[in-house]
């Protein structure tokens, strides 16, 4: 077994090293498909391991060697394969490999085909090192390490020019990278702060040893501690009020938004919440799990009204992917660890499925990604449409998919707790999150064609990309049945999580009622959009429309209050601190050591006689500072 | 009485003597004779001393030191010779090839 887990782990990191060995030749398809086979066989190996956790119930623990040890402190390169994170393991290799077969025929037409694939491996290892290491320095290097690799791949074309905001509301890939690297920095820093709070009061960053030692830490360490950390979160799941970044990243190529932003990375911050729900799930901490869930809660709202004018398909997808995430703090926050950690699987699924879906759509576009601008698509890409409908029904929890589940838990689970403002929120976004999904769908697959036809031939994808896609759409469909399963399964580690007899009594009405919902929703963006766009005028320059349209307009609050000022305090730090003083300072140094030498120079004058002057000056000088020393002493 | 101050002081003036050879003087030749001069002050200082604490290995001292005094000169002097040869004086002044 222990093998195993080498191979899952260490499978993408070779598949990223062979890639970059023709990182700087030109296209090369054996690449992808080596690369890919390689993702397969850590794919076949984490489910190995899924399944021997899944018969046997014990967790895997292993230890490669010892990576840092110095003084007290000692952090092994340890893995630990329990049910948390094989899931994510399973889930994370299952969504890489579909989407490196994907990227074969994606970037076909692309100069660095190759070094994609070693970024896009590169990416996959480091989330398996963030996923399966057993303890926070491990993590924490994963967590890093998936930021780099979202940084490289957001901006990978990043020979494309700057335009204004006005024009692309994420101004180009290179800037949309910097942006998303260091937001989450910012984040990262409060991460950080959180692992040196447990280390101090724990003296260990294993996570037995650190969950272990929790019941000892006086509770505003605890509660420090717990913020800390999901200030972390918040960064990598972008979260209110560092969200901005996620819209912008869908710069960097489809498959990578499928993987990295839909998919995997984005969700590390559920994960983090999952994975130390021993501290999370602490009465001490109370305070910072309702936090949680009332951030969550909020941003699953506040994006999905985001997703209802936006014109962007691949930013409403993005927007949506704000919005579940939210829905999984939510649950995390509420104390349904398990619940999220469900729904984080399932999203994974379908929200790879739909990006990859708006994938085939650009590509038969052209790259345009205005949906006003599509239209009547059906027709010529029907397996894009079933997969992209497929996927919106599972999105809008449609009954009995994917979604229909985990999402219907989650809404459960805050009218469990009693929070009903949180609840009917929920229930709400779910109305508005099935009306979006279904706009999007019908805009682009229904109605007349407005796209330009003499220059664009809309086809679909190639068979093998399509054939690929089909386990994610089969997982979007029917992983909901596997909720009691996977319930027996990851309770086994994180907390059971009931509802209450009334809850339990009263489930199918509430349930019948976010359907009721989402229905309506969807019949709503059907009457509206599916017969063809009708613009309305009014609507699209009322005030709502246009706060919802520019994203509250936060990102140019941000560019005013925060970029702005910044740069101007940058600017005068480096004309009058740094040009003035710092500089002056050292070319003063510098300059006094050049003029001494250059007087000095005059002593060397050839004659011995003069040396031996010199020579009996600097003896008397000894003689003096070796008689002052005696008298001192 | 003469004591050992007294010694001390006259090895001290002819050092002093010495330096100032050493320091002021222009022919190599004389600065020879200079050195020699303050080498031979310290064999004073080293014999004045080593009859006070009553220790003769102070005054065995002063002899090595009287024998290395005497191969230098021996060694200099041939350089000496060799450099009159060569340049035809002995000035330091018309020495000085390496200025910097």
């Amino acid at each position: 077994m222990e093998n195993l887990v080498y191979i899952a782990l260490f499978a993408p990191f070779a598949s990223s090293m062979f890639s970059a060995l023709f990182g700087m030749s030109p296209r090369q398809t054996f690449v992808g498909v080596i690369a890919s086979t390689l993702l397969f066989i850590s794919f076949a190996a984490s489910a190995t391991l899924a399944y021997h956790v899944y018969s046997t119930g014990t967790a895997i623990h292993v230890t490669m060697m010892e990576w840092i040890s110095a003084g007290d402190l000692t952090i092994p390169f340890g893995f630990l394969v329990d049910q948390v994170s094989v899931t994510m393991m399973t889930v994370v290799t299952l969504v890489s490999t579909v989407v490196h077969i994907y990227s074969i025929g994606y970037m076909d037409h692309d100069k660095s085909f190759n070094r994609f694939f070693s970024y896009l491996s590169a990416f996959v290892f480091s989330m398996m090192i963030l996923v399966m290491s057993d303890n926070f320095a491990g993590l924490f290097i994963g967590w890093e390490g998936v930021g780099v690799c979202s940084w490289l791949l957001i901006g990978f074309w990043y020979h494309k020019a700057d335009k204004p905001r006005e024009e692309n509301p994420s101004i180009s890939p290179s800037w949309a990278a910097n942006e998303a690297f260091i937001v989450n920095r910012i984040a990262d820093l409060g991460m950080l702060v959180g692992i040196f709070i447990l280390y101090w009061n724990v003296g260990s960053l294993q996570y037995d040893v650190v969950f272990a030692a929790l019941p000892d830490l006086s509770g505003s360490v605890l509660n420090a501690a717990a913020l800390a950390l999901f200030i972390g979160a918040m960064g990598k799941s972008a979260q209110f009020p560092l969200h901005t970044w996620l819209t912008d990243a869908m710069e960097g190529p489809t498959p990578v938004s499928a993987l990295i932003h839909a998919a995997t990375m984005v969700t590390a911050g559920v994960f983090l919440v999952i994975r130390a729900n021993p501290l999370f799930g602490m009465d001490e901490v109370a305070g910072v799990s309702y936090f949680i869930a009332a951030l969550g809660t909020f941003v699953a709202f506040f994006a999905a009204s985001m997703a209802l004018v936006n014109r962007d398909l691949k930013r409403i997808i993005a927007f949506s992917t704000l919005s579940q995430l939210g829905y999984m703090f939510a649950a995390a926050g509420l104390g349904a660890y398990w619940i999220a950690l469900f729904h984080l699987a399932a999203h994974a699924f379908f929200k790879a499925l739909l990006f990859l879906g708006a994938g085939n759509v650009m590509h038969a576009m052209d790259d345009e990604l205005d949906i006003f601008k599509m239209g009547g698509l059906k027709k010529a890409m029907r397996w894009t449409y079933i997969y992209m409908g497929l996927a919106s029904l599972a999105l809008a929890g449609i009954p009995f998919f994917a979604g229909f589940f985990s999402k219907d838990a989650i809404i459960e689970t805050a009218f469990n707790e009693g929070t009903f403002v949180l609840w009917v929120i929920l229930v709400l976004t779910a109305g508005m999150t099935a009306f979006y999904s279904f706009r999007q769908v019908f805009l682009t697959f229904h109605g007349k064609e407005r796209y330009d036809k003499a220059t664009i031939h809309p086809h679909d994808m190639y068979k093998f990309v399509l054939i690929a896609m089909a386990p994610l759409a089969i997982l979007a469909a029917i992983a909901g049945f596997f909720m009691g399963g996977y319930e027996n399964f990851v309770t086994k580690l994180l907390p059971e999580y009931h509802m209450s007899e009334h809850t339990h009594h009263i489930a199918w009405l509430l349930g019948l009622l976010v359907l009721v919902v989402a229905v309506s929703g969807i019949v709503l963006a059907y009457r509206k959009y599916a017969n063809g766009l009708k613009r309305d005028e009014d609507l699209e320059n009322s005030f709502i429309y246009k706060l919802l349209a520019n994203q509250y307009y936060i990102p140019q609050f941000y560019e005013e209050f925060i970029t702005k000022p910044y740069a101007m305090l940058s600017e005068h730090m480096w004309k009058d601190i740094d040009m003035k003083i710092v500089d002056t300072t050292v070319d003063g140094i510098a300059k006094f050591l050049y003029k001494s030498g250059d007087g000095a120079r005059k002593m060397q004058t050839g004659n011995l006689s003069n040396y031996l002057n010199w020579m009996a000056v600097g003896a008397v000088i000894l003689l003096v500072v070796a008689a002052i020393s005696a008298m001192l002493v | 009485m003469i004591g050992l101050s007294h010694y001390l002081i006259v090895s001290a003036l002819i050092f002093s003597i010495g330096l100032m050879g050493v320091l002021r003087r222009r022919n190599l030749l004389m600065l020879f004779f200079a050195t020699e001069v303050m080498l031979n002050a310290v064999n004073i200082a080293f014999a004045a001393i080593s009859h006070y604490y009553n220790d003769l290995t102070g005054q065995m001292f002063a002899f090595f030191i009287i024998a290395i005094a005497a191969s230098e000169v021996a060694v200099g002097l041939g350089l000496l010779i060799v450099l009159y040869k060569k340049y035809g004086s002995l000035d330091l002044d018309d020495l000085a090839s390496m200025k910097g």
